[in-house]
């Protein structure tokens, strides 16, 4: 028989804790999380079980896990946390730690690519900008899509919090 | 007059005009006030942008905050993954001076400040809080008789205890707002369930996020719903562009869409030609 043994790690909680992820420290592991997730209803993702790793910072296990990725940000489980864990902050923690460490999609950077580009997610399509036009709304929407400074701006802004590295 | 500061995010003026489009003529018909804010860009989406950096969320949301501040008006938003972000970001903003601080200095760089004063409001919320319904039921002047599936989607009631609206579990809102026009509202099973495009799911695994849509449709139809009522954008394209795929047929409608249609909108100002599964009234 192989023991593995597992030493927490107190220095990753604090890290998670430092990106917004607080007070999964009050986790007890009851599993009302994972009983109420409709995403661990289809995926084998385990959101319970997310939490004590994280507890135990196991490091590589979450950060180069897909299952961190089946979470929708539904907040069914933080509505029903009895030890008001505050798991989408977690989750969300720990996903920015899995990105500056090269974790991401290709769907995702594509995403993050739009964002950067235009300043929205989706892109512009000549068929929407028509119908635009026949409601009698501007062709072009009165966002950063409309304003060139607007636009450099908000790369510029971007660029100082490191988007620009994500995005690459 | 109500006055508020119209964000329009990226799904309803890029891919669902006619929610836009609704969205404008209803608040005129209520009295509410609606003016561009000019310049915004996306919210930045709570769960893609948010899950890759927290820091460039924080800094475009308070972007998109100070631009309303700067107008001195609150913000309106029709889509709950806008409502999420800019409402948890002005949240941590306005009451966390640290919070504040770091966004600030980011801002800083391209000579913006938010001072954390601005207020976030979800379409439906200012409906339902700010007309209520009874001025609501006065201006439906073509009444509609459909049966609905009513879909909260998560981000508008969720996380509750910042939102404060109503219990997220059992809510009741929507229901209150779509009868007003006449229509009725089913019961149906897990009626809060998420339709599955949240938090990056539907971008990186769009098996998965259908799997969540084909359940919500299973006990839509089974309610015997002909439409689908939704205050989301991003819900509204999840259910509106999977349902070939997945065997169903039931159209789907903005809240603003089914007010408009109730307050006698002409058919082609809905937008509709936009949507995959035809809508025919
Ligand atoms: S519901 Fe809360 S306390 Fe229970 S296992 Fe999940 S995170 Fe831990
Ligand atoms: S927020 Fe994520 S982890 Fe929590 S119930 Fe929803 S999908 Fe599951």
């Amino acid at each position: 028989m192989i023991i593995t043994e597992i030493r927490p790690n107190p220095e990753f909680e604090k890290q998670v804790a430092d990106l917004g992820g607080a007070d999964v420290k009050m986790c007890f592991q009851c599993g009302t999380c994972t009983a109420s997730c409709p995403s661990g209803r289809r995926t084998s993702y385990r959101v319970r079980k997310l939490m004590r790793q994280t507890q135990l910072g196991l490091r590589e296990e979450i950060l180069n896990s897909e299952e961190l990725w089946d979470c929708t940000t539904c907040y069914t489980c933080v509505e029903r946390c009895p030890r008001s864990v505050p798991i989408v902050d977690v989750v969300v923690a720990l996903r920015n730690m899995a990105v500056a460490e090269g974790h991401i999609f290709e769907n995702h950077k594509k995403t993050a690519q739009n964002l950067y580009k235009i300043g929205h997610t989706v892109t512009v399509n000549a068929n929407i900008e028509k119908l635009r036009e026949e409601l009698g709304l501007a062709k072009t929407p009165p966002t950063v899509l409309a304003n060139k400074k607007a636009m450099a701006d908000l790369v510029k802004l971007m660029d100082a919090t490191g988007f620009n590295k994500i995005v690459e | 007059m109500a006055k508020y500061a119209f964000f329009l995010g990226c799904i309803a003026p890029l891919r669902y005009p006619g929610l836009e489009k609704s969205t404008r003529v209803v608040c005129q018909k209520l009295g509410i006030e609606l003016v561009d804010l000019n310049d915004a860009g996306c919210c930045p989406a709570p769960g893609v942008i948010k899950s890759f950096s927290k820091d460039t969320w924080l800094a475009s949301a308070a972007r998109n905050l100070a631009l309303a501040e700067k107008q001195g008006l609150p913000i309106v938003t029709i889509c709950n993954g806008c409502y999420g972000s800019l409402f948890e970001a002005a949240h941590e903003l306005n009451n966390h001076p640290e919070v504040l601080a770091k966004a600030n200095k980011f801002l800083k760089e391209i000579g913006m400040e938010y001072k954390g004063t601005t207020k976030v409001h979800h379409l439906a919320e200012v409906m339902y809080k700010e007309v209520g319904i009874d001025a609501i039921k006065a201006k439906i002047t073509s009444p509609v008789k459909y049966k609905v599936a009513t879909f909260y989607g998560c981000h508008f009631l969720k996380p509750s205890d910042i939102k404060q609206l109503e219990d997220s579990e059992n809510p009741h809102m929507l229901d209150d707002l779509v009868e007003a026009t006449g229509a009725v509202s089913l019961p149906r099973k897990q009626k809060t369930l998420c339709c599955g495009a949240g938090g990056g799911v539907r971008a990186a695994f769009g098996d998965v996020a259908k799997e969540f849509t084909k359940t919500n449709l299973e006990n839509m139809k089974a309610s015997g719903a002909q439409f689908i009522v939704d205050v989301c954008p991003f819900c509204h394209l999840q259910f509106d562009s999977s349902q070939k795929d997945l065997g169903f047929n039931i159209p789907v409608i903005h809240l603003s869409q089914l007010f408009g249609i109730a307050m006698g909108m002409d058919e082609k100002e809905l937008g509709l030609s936009a949507h995959t599964v035809p809508v025919k009234l």
